[in-house]
């Protein structure tokens, strides 16, 4: 079966590089702009895009360490 | 006062409904769509005040009261059922169309009550069809998702009801209005409200029993049950400082759940509880600007929160499947879907130029203006985790990932035109906040379109994107379910009940043959010595009868001669 156009790895990596650059424009738009923190952390070199990073990094490893404790069988209830 | 303006907007909504079943298609399509255009007519008949009293034993109701709060969530009740109705149009079954419109007639019918029994009978009405509206997928899992549902909200019921008793015992009057929290009966209020809002402990109900509807009746339960809670908490508990943690605790329960799920439209009803959180920490800020951004986000939450569940609904409607585990690659053949799932996807996550982004970010800049810096920073935090559950996850999960080898095509017509719709409300008050800006409950001084505000934003969440492809590995999906807090009364109370029956069962069987064997023996010795063989029943010779008498005469006659 012919691959659609939008899954060819070229496609993929194409879309890796737009992203990335893309990502590199908000990091320079920052540069440009007035930072007004209100609680001064707040207010460091492109805090969004670090503090947006990090904290989902962190949510996604709560989430893998919680899913541990917390995950059965998707028939769990059924047998009730 | 005139007389449109004291009908109560949500009656046409409920007894319409109950026309429904009577008429053939064309008359039942005419009516679900009439309806909540009458009703959003109706809405914005009714003035400031109080247009309807009726006597109540010694009370006065107020079925009809109304403010800039009630026609705004009155407004986007009506336009969600309009728009669900839409969707489910043919599809539906007409117990689930009749039980959709009036649980949005009594939404509605709570966004106008001027006093509290009135708020209880239609809070009450909500429950009852919102269960029916479950019900009405009619699998073998609806029903008793059903009744857990139905269990939990009559509970919910039952605690506002006691508030409420206990308000008007306290006060006198039945007035619903801003209340403090300083008596038990506001308490109770409080955590009667908060149940239908899905707030901790009890949260499970919602992502429990709303993937168990039908595709189209999800979309219409999303709407109506938790934004009313939303409503009556902007209304009677505003500033309330413990409705920031509560918030709060939404927001991430919501994430990690929806992060950990495998059911596409489960995904999606613990996204709704992390996106109420957002709500009930602006409206437990209290401030001006927080009450509108809560506001103003339940209305843009209800419209691109149906956008997702239709284009969840259009899947598992052409697909019969919900687990992403099964699902992957539909954009090949659903353009269409897809690309309505993505704009709704992008507005839950706030991105400019959608409607998330003028709304949400109220309430995280009003923290900022109350220097709330804890609530602030989880905010921020909050914002980028749902661009990682619901933004990426979601359609990425569906829509792209792997190739499932399905190819089904788009939805009928009527559903491509209720998802065109919504994506375009989307869209619209993401460009232009203005009008809705305009109908808030607080006038708007607020500029959401700043330079630093978009950068800030598109760093926030094209990074959290990044974070999602970089830990893509970690999230494979299981075939797995959470255990929440509905573990307790499913899994535990049920087995702690049984155990409780086994232990009573088995100690009353070992006492019933102590008893018995007890019985046995004095049964045995009165038989031994009264029985038909017994020594004191025997039948006696007579002539021994008088050996005795002369042996007691003899025995009398010694003892008396001594």
């Amino acid at each position: 079966m012919k691959q659609h156009w939008l899954v060819r790895p070229g496609t993929i990596r194409l879309l890796w590089v737009m992203f990335l650059f893309v990502l590199a424009l908000t990091i320079l738009a920052s540069l440009f702009t007035e930072v007004h923190g209100w609680f001064r952390i707040d207010g460091s070199f492109a805090f969004y895009a670090w503090y947006g990073f990090l904290t989902c990094i962190g949510m996604v490893i709560v989430a893998k360490l919680l899913g541990r404790l917390l995950h059965r069988k998707d028939s769990y209830y059924d047998r009730d | 006062m005139t007389a449109i303006s004291a009908i109560p907007p949500g009656l046409p909504l409920v007894l319409g409904a109950l026309l429904l079943p009577l008429f053939g298609l064309r008359i039942r399509a005419a009516l679900v769509l009439g309806l909540p255009l009458l009703t959003l007519a109706l809405v914005w008949q009714i003035p400031d005040g109080v247009s309807l009293r009726l006597p109540f034993l010694e009370y006065e109701l107020e079925p009809v009261s109304g403010d800039r709060l009630s026609r705004l969530f009155g407004t986007v009740f009506a336009i969600m059922a309009f728009a669900g109705g839409l969707f489910a149009l043919n599809r539906a079954r007409t117990l689930e169309l009749v039980a959709a419109l009036i649980s949005a007639g009594s939404a509605v019918g709570v966004t106008f009550a001027g006093d509290l029994i009135t708020l209880v009978a239609f809070w009450e009405l909500l429950a009852l069809s919102s269960t029916v509206l479950v019900w009405s997928a009619m699998t073998d899992q609806s029903y008793p998702a059903g009744m857990r549902y139905l269990v939990i909200h009559l509970l919910g019921g039952v605690i506002l009801m006691v508030g409420v008793i206990g308000h008007i015992a306290d006060t006198g009057s039945v007035t619903f209005t801003i209340m403090a929290l300083d008596s038990p009966s506001h308490w109770l209020m409080l955590a009667g409200f908060l149940l239908n809002a899905g707030a901790p402990p009890l949260s499970a109900w919602l992502p429990d029993a709303y993937p168990e509807a039908s595709p189209t009746g999800m979309v219409f339960l999303s709407a109506f049950t938790t934004k009313t809670a939303v409503y009556v908490l902007l209304r009677g508990f505003p500033g309330a400082d413990i409705l920031i943690f509560i918030g709060l605790y939404m927001i991430f329960y919501g994430i990690v759940y929806a992060l950990l799920e495998n059911d596409m439209r489960r995904i999606l009803a613990y996204s709704i509880v992390n996106q109420v959180g957002f709500m009930i920490c602006g409206i437990g800020i209290g401030t001006e600007l927080s009450m509108n951004g809560a506001a103003a986000h339940a209305f843009a939450h209800i419209i691109y929160k149906a956008l997702l569940l239709m284009s969840a609904g259009s899947v598992l409607y052409m697909t019969g499947k919900r687990k992403c585990t099964e699902l992957g690659g539909l954009f090949r053949s659903m353009p269409l879907t897809t690309a309505c799932g993505i704009i709704g996807a992008l507005s839950i996550s706030a991105f400019p130029l959608t409607s998330g982004f003028i709304s949400k970010s109220m309430i995280s800049q009003a923290a900022a203006d109350e220097t709330m810096a804890m609530a602030w920073f989880l905010l921020t935090a909050g914002s980028a985790g749902v661009f990682l559950h619901a933004g990426i996850k979601f359609p990425w999960l569906i829509f792209f990932q792997k190739d499932s080898g399905l190819r089904p095509p788009d939805p009928p017509l009527n559903m491509r035109l209720a998802m065109i719709l919504c994506a375009f409300i989307c869209i619209a008050i993401g460009i232009w906040p203005a009008p809705l800006y305009a109908i808030l409950p607080f006038p708007v001084d607020y500029v959401p379109y700043t330079r630093a505000h978009v950068i800030e934003m598109l760093q926030l969440l094209l990074f959290s994107g990044l974070a999602f492809f970089i830990m893509l590995p970690y999230m494979k999906r299981t075939l797995t379910i959470t255990l929440d807090w509905d573990w307790f009364y499913r899994w535990l109370g049920p087995r702690a009940i049984n155990r409780l029956t086994q232990l009573l069962s088995r100690w009353h069987t070992h006492r019933r043959t102590d008893f018995l064997r007890h019985m046995g023996h004095l049964f045995g010795t009165l038989f031994l010595y009264h029985g038909p063989r017994g020594i004191l029943a025997r039948t006696w010779a007579t002539g021994s009868m008088v050996l005795w008498v002369v042996i007691l005469l003899g025995v009398y006659l010694v003892a008396y001669y001594f």
